[in-house]
């Protein structure tokens, strides 16, 4: 089963559409609450990316027999130093983000740390691709 | 410890689905919110100063059953009416968030990392 969404990267109270409707899509299809909940978390963390720093874009998420593949993609400025961005605690979010609870730095390690398998593939200046593979 | 409890001890005011006998086994005290999605644990309560949508988002995600806003705050409507879709409880009490933690913390509810949870 395919998904689309669209992300829109100036409604910052509808981040997390997304990943509240597929969520309930594999509640209904029976996944064990286990993959349900490691697919909501790395989803919305990505979802909120998206928004917060990539200006929105679209995401795409696959169901199979195997596994559960979700993309995000934007054409937001990239990011620079991948090994930095992954460190715990690293963020560039501005004021206003972190006045909304985000800011962390801690978004791409829950993603590592919850999905299975996280690819990134990011070009400075003209956006960035976040793949997330969860085993069934 | 039941969410009729965690009203009590806090002084608190149901704003979303009052579900009185609801079972809270841990709680967390946050404004970060990715620092909540870090912390996984059934039946979780939520302690936070914050009030945007992203909040029951969050707690929509980790399964966390009821919300308690800090320090007096009440969200917005939109924010109240997402929380009743997704069936989160949703509480206010004047106590700042440290006080509030320690409340029920003193009455034994735990969180993580505390001797009740080891
Ligand atoms: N889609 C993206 N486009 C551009 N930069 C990004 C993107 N995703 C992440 N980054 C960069 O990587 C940094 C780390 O991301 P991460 O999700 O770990 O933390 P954060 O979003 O800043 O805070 P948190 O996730 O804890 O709220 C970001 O601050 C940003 O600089
Ligand atoms: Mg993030």
């Amino acid at each position: 089963m395919l998904k689309h969404y669209e992300i829109s990267g100036t409604d910052f109270s509808a981040a997390g559409e997304a990943s509240s409707n597929f969520k309930l899509i594999l509640k209904q299809l029976g996944l064990p609450a286990d993959i349900v909940r490691k697919v909501a978390i790395s989803m919305y963390e990505a979802e909120i990316n998206t928004v917060i720093h990539g200006g929105g874009g679209t995401c795409d998420a696959e169901i199979s027999d195997k596994s559960i593949v979700i993309s995000f993609n934007d054409n937001g400025p990239g990011i620079k130093d991948i090994d930095l961005a992954m460190k715990e605690g690293y963020s560039t979010a501005t004021d206003t983000v972190r006045e909304l609870g985000f800011g962390a730095g801690m978004g791409l390690p829950n993603m590592k740390k919850y999905a299975d398998d996280l690819q990134i593939k990011t070009t400075p200046g003209k956006g960035t691709t976040v793949v997330l593979t969860i085993n069934l | 410890m039941k969410l009729s409890e965690v009203k009590a001890i806090l002084n608190a005011e149901f704003l979303a689905a009052e579900t009185d006998d609801l079972n809270i086994n841990t709680a967390c005290g946050c404004d970060l919110m990715s620092d909540v999605l870090a912390f996984v644990k059934d039946q979780s309560l939520l302690l936070t100063g914050l009030i945007n949508a992203q909040v029951i988002r969050t707690a929509e995600m980790m399964d966390i059953v009821a919300v308690c806003f800090v320090r007096g705050k009440r969200p917005p409507e939109d924010v109240i009416e997402l929380a009743k879709k997704s069936g989160i409880a949703v509480l206010t009490t004047e106590y700042p968030l440290y006080t509030a933690c320690g409340k029920l913390y003193e009455k034994g509810l735990g969180g993580r990392g505390s001797a009740q949870t080891l």
